[in-house]
Formats: structure tokens, C-alpha cells, sequence
């Protein structure tokens, strides 16, 4: 079941070093790269179908299209590795084990558009992580991987680590642009028309660490052999992250396509001692929740997860066992995004603490059936109103928890 | 008034971050980084310091840094627990070892020991769920934790 295209050095001792890097092939296609056309690397990457692993899902090659031909502007490679999502923890891993997997993407990223500058934006937390990746960026300077030349080849790039401070938002790509141009996380308006992301007015892509992770395999082999894995719709393979009450939580590559059951039991090794799974959140805390009923007949693809109403997200699965109380879940997920609502958009500033403010009352006995409704009314309300999706994240995952498992509101209230 | 001033290393720091960016305003995180690291939270003096030097009014510098949660606003123990509440964490028993920190220490998430050793933040995912329940201390992240190990690892705080 598992497959290693981003993972392949994972295991692999001292595997993040230069030295280990380079034994493991890292950096060995560089001269076939520049004996292709920068078109050429985007169009190998349009054909393998390479959607963000950030959780968005949009397809890479056509969002590096986007940007501008023949403009006099600097381009820029800005790579998200704000890595914030709950249930989230697989771009890490690359910091970890490959950093240098990352550095080579973004060099074979940074020559399909064009960008002499890549700015690396990771979680403040991270910052173990980022002095892991710092290291290798600095070996790559050292070895002339890059810096004025790359590789000798005549192609300057710079690499840079931004280190973030604490929010959620940022992860949001026009608010992480926000926040790297020296301004509050606030995402921005987005435009009438598909267009590239812009910093300081100058054209920039923003993509996951991870998809920049997967761009040399795709190029090196062909795309050929990126479509061999996962479903026509979804090709390829995924960082999939399981976390909660399972027995081997953790961060496993995947093929698309695969069953949700048959990963947590296959590989996270089923549920903790003996507990019964009662419900899963997919792909980060922002996707509507799966009762067990429906996680059994879950295959993890972006198309059947939109078919049974959720969302693949990020791939990062939350795990949730029988004894869990599903109103403290909303609660607690609730109070997440209370905490990291940026506060632009009334509805979704107002709305999280309302929804807040109503789960403390039902949590602390004063609940009463009509709450629902309330609840039901003010996750449609966030919805659609909005500057960026982080309400109608809100909203799904609220509304999904309510509507599934009412029932357990309604015990609330018989408790009380 | 305005007191602060980077370390001659954080200086050089700066000016080598500096030439990485096109415009000077994207020295603002790592221009309050350096503060941080220097004096262990970003004083309003030290917020007049930046306004200076990226040719900001200083509110502008204030607004940014109290955006970001990372960034304190007041001096904090020297000791800082960060516990991670969210859903994987509250699942594994990150209630547990609040309680505990409560019972043995006496703060609540956002206090301060009285002797200033110890500060409590409860801090929403850490991106670390596969290692519920954590906490970062003093940066550095702690993951499969129990109370057992919390309370070997305290003691180890001189």
C-alpha cells in the first residue's frame, strides 16, 4: 500500500546531510534540467496532473501558467510551509528527513517560471525545523547547488527561510504574502479573473512544500511515471497523516485511490486498545466530519471524497474513538478557529464566538434543543460572506458535527 | 525613551537578512524576531527600534507584533510551556497534564509562577498530532508525553 516518490529517503540514516543527499541521487538530474525548456519542465509538470498538497488540491502546472509571459517585473517562488491545519504534520517531515528533496524542487520549480528568488515561509513553531532546513540551504550555497549559479549552469537563485509567528491565517496564500510583505496575516481579495499571486506587485506562485517536493521525480522520470499511481482524476501519491486513536499514528505516502479503512487498519494498525472508531475528520480539522459508517466506504481520492461530501484537505485524518464526547469535539475545534479568525470579515470574526459563546453554554448545562438551529443558522450565515474559505471551513466542519450526530446534543440536554 | 538597541551580533544579523528581500518591509518578522531572541519579549521601546529602522510610525509596528501569538507583549517566565490543546492533543490527555502543571506549579494557561520561573501558554496545534499530547518548551517540542515524563522534565528545570 505505501509508495515512496516524496518519502523515498525518509528512512534512510543521516538522510537530511548533503553527503546523503547527493548518494541518494538528490541533485543528479540538474544538467538534463537545463537542457529542457523552462515550457517544457511546465508542461511535464500540466501532464502528471499535480494538484497542491496544502489542501486547496489546485493543479500546480496550470496555477505556474498563470504567471505573466515576458514581464519585466522579478519573479518569485514563495513555498507555504505554514503547515497549521490541525491533523497536519507531513511537510515537516521533508524539513526532517529530505531537506534536501525541497531545495532541488524549488530549483527545478524556480526555473519552469522563471524566479531567481524563493522564499520558504514556515510556522514559527517549526523552529527546530527551520534550523534543520537552514543547514542544508546553507550546504547548498557552500557546494554552489545554488547562489550564483546552479550547479555551474549560468542561473542565479536565492534561497530564503521566513519564519512565521503564530497564525493560522498565514497559511492562507495571500495572507501568508501579507505577512511576508511586513503587514497583519489578513488574506487579500481575490480577483475577478484566475491570476498569479502578487509580492510587492511582482509576480509571484505560492505552493505547498510538498508539491514543490514532488516536482523533481515528475521531471526526472517522466510524468508518466507519476500518473502509474493513484486514479485517472487524482494521479499520484500523498503524504497521509493519521493522528488520535489509532494505534500507529503517524505520516505514511500513499498512492490515491486506496480505502480509508483499510489505511488505519492496514497501516495505523487500527484503533487503540480495543476502542471502537466513532467518527474521522479527513484532511485537517477543516473537512466535514465522517461518521464510521461512512469512513468504511471512504476511498481517499479528491473525487470520491467530494462525492460522499467532505473533502480530502491536507490528508491529515483525525481519529475518533467511541468514548469521545462529539459536542467537547466541536467545542474544542470551535475554539481553534475563535483563536485564529483574523478578524477581517464580521461574519467569521462575530460567528466564531457566537458559535463559541453557544457550545460553553450547552458544555456547561444551560443548552436547550433550539441552539441547534442557532447553530445550524449561523454557519450559513459565515458561509460565502466572506473574504477567504476559512468560514465556510467553519461552517463545514461545525455544521457536519451538529447535523451527524445530533443525537448527542440532544443527550446534552437530557444530562442537564 | 528609546533604550533599545540590537546586539552588535543581532545588527549584522539583520543587515545580512536584510539584502535577501526586495523591499525592507519584509524585515519586519525577522527585524521582531531578533527582538525577541535578544530581550525574551518585544518592549515598546524595542517597537519605536524597528519603527526607526523599516521608516514605520511606530503603531504600525505595534499593530503587526500583536497579531502573532508568538510575539510577547510582556516579560514571561524563563521557563515557557507551550501545551498544545487541540483536538488530537485533548484526545491523548492534554487536559491531564494542564491539570497537573495547575496542582504542581499553581498556573493557569497565560500566568506566570510567582517566582517568574514557569510560564503556561495553552497554544492551539502545534502540527506534532502524530506525537499527542506535546508541548514545545522554551522552543523546543516534547511529543508522547504524560504526566510522568512532565513531571521528570520539570524537575530538570533549574
Amino acid at each position: 500500500m505505501l509508495v515512496k516518490v516524496v518519502s523515498k529517503n525518509f528512512d534512510i540514516a543521516d538522510s537530511h546531510t548533503l553527503k546523503v543527499a547527493l548518494e541518494c541521487g538528490t541533485y543528479d538530474a540538474i544538467d538534463s534540467l537545463f537542457k529542457m525548456s523552462p515550457d517544457e519542465v511546465t508542461t511535464e509538470v500540466v501532464k502528471s496532473g499535480l494538484r497542491g498538497k496544502g489542501g486547496g488540491g489546485a493543479a500546480c502546472g496550470p496555477k505556474w501558467q498563470m504567471m505573466p509571459k515576458d514581464d519585466p517585473r522579478p519573479a518569485y517562488l514563495i513555498v507555504n510551509g505554514d503547515e497549521s491545519e490541525p491533523g497536519t504534520f507531513k511537510d515537516r517531515q521533508i524539513f526532517q528527513y529530505d531537506p534536501h528533496l525541497l531545495i532541488e524542487g524549488i530549483i527545478y520549480s524556480c526555473y519552469a517560471i522563471n524566479a531567481h528568488a524563493a522564499y520558504i515561509y514556515i510556522r514559527g513553531e517549526y523552529e527546530w525545523f527551520i534550523n534543520r532546513l537552514n543547514k542544508a540551504i546553507d550546504e547548498a550555497y557552500e557546494a554552489g547547488i545554488i547562489g550564483e549559479k546552479i550547479m555551474g549552469h549560468d542561473f542565479k537563485l536565492d534561497i530564503t527561510v521566513q519564519r512565521g509567528a503564530g497564525a493560522y491565517i498565514c497559511g492562507e496564500k495571500s495572507a501568508l504574502i501579507e505577512s511576508l510583505e511586513g503587514k497583519r496575516g489578513h488574506p487579500r481579495l481575490k480577483p475577478k479573473q484566475k491570476e498569479c499571486e502578487w509580492y510587492f506587485d511582482n509576480p509571484a506562485t505560492v505552493n505547498n512544500v510538498e508539491t514543490i517536493a514532488t516536482v523533481p521525480f515528475i521531471v526526472k522520470n517522466g510524468y508518466e511515471a507519476y500518473t502509474a499511481h493513484g486514479t485517472p482524476k487524482s494521479p499520484g501519491t500523498m503524504l497521509f497523516a493519521m493522528s488520535g486513536a489509532v494505534k500507529n499514528p503517524g505520516v505514511y505516502e500513499l498512492a490515491f485511490g486506496n480505502k480509508m479503512i483499510d489505511f488505519i487498519n492496514d497501516i495505523g494498525g487500527g484503533m487503540r486498545e480495543g476502542k471502537k472508531l466513532k467518527a474521522l475528520i479527513p484532511g485537517g480539522s477543516s473537512c466535514p466530519i465522517l461518521t464510521a459508517d461512512e469512513v468504511n466506504n471512504a476511498v481517499l481520492d479528491y473525487e470520491s471524497m467530494w462525492d460522499i461530501g467532505s473533502t480530502l484537505g491536507t490528508g491529515g485524518m483525525i481519529v475518533i474513538d467511541d468514548s469521545q464526547n462529539m459536542v467537547d469535539v466541536a467545542k474544542n475545534l470551535i475554539e481553534f478557529y475563535h483563536h485564529e479568525s483574523c478578524g477581517q470579515c464580521t461574519p467569521c470574526r462575530e460567528g466564531t464566538s457566537w458559535i463559541d459563546k453557544i457550545l460553553a453554554e450547552i458544555l456547561q448545562g444551560n443548552g436547550k434543543e433550539q441552539d441547534l438551529d442557532t447553530l445550524l443558522e449561523v454557519c450559513d450565515t459565515m458561509n460565502g460572506k466572506t473574504i477567504c474559505v476559512f468560514a465556510p471551513a467553519v461552517k463545514d466542519i461545525i455544521k457536519s458535527i451538529v447535523i451527524k450526530f445530533r443525537s448527542e446534543f440532544l443527550e446534552e440536554f437530557k444530562t442537564n | 525613551m528609546n533604550t533599545f538597541t540590537y546586539t552588535k551580533e543581532n545588527e549584522e544579523k539583520f543587515q545580512i537578512e536584510l539584502k535577501k528581500y526586495p523591499n525592507s518591509d519584509s524585515m519586519m518578522l525577522p527585524a521582531v524576531w531578533l527582538v525577541q531572541d535578544q530581550l525574551g519579549w518585544v518592549s515598546p521601546e524595542a517597537m519605536i527600534f524597528i519603527a526607526n529602522k523599516l521608516k514605520k510610525a511606530p503603531i504600525e509596528v505595534h499593530s503587526f507584533v500583536s497579531f502573532y501569538t508568538m510575539f510577547n507583549l510582556k516579560p514571561i517566565g524563563t521557563y515557557h510551556i507551550e501545551l498544545c490543546k487541540t483536538l488530537s492533543c485533548m484526545m491523548m490527555g492534554s487536559r491531564d497534564l494542564k491539570k497537573f502543571i495547575k496542582d504542581t506549579i499553581g498556573i493557569e494557561p497565560g500566568q506566570t509562577s510567582e517566582d517568574g520561573k514557569f510560564h503556561l501558554s495553552e497554544v492551539e496545534c502545534l502540527g506534532a498530532c502524530g506525537g499527542a499530547p506535546m508541548f514545545s518548551l522554551n522552543g523546543a517540542y516534547h511529543e508522547n508525553q504524560s504526566v510522568e515524563s512532565l513531571e521528570k522534565l520539570l524537575k530538570e528545570c533549574k
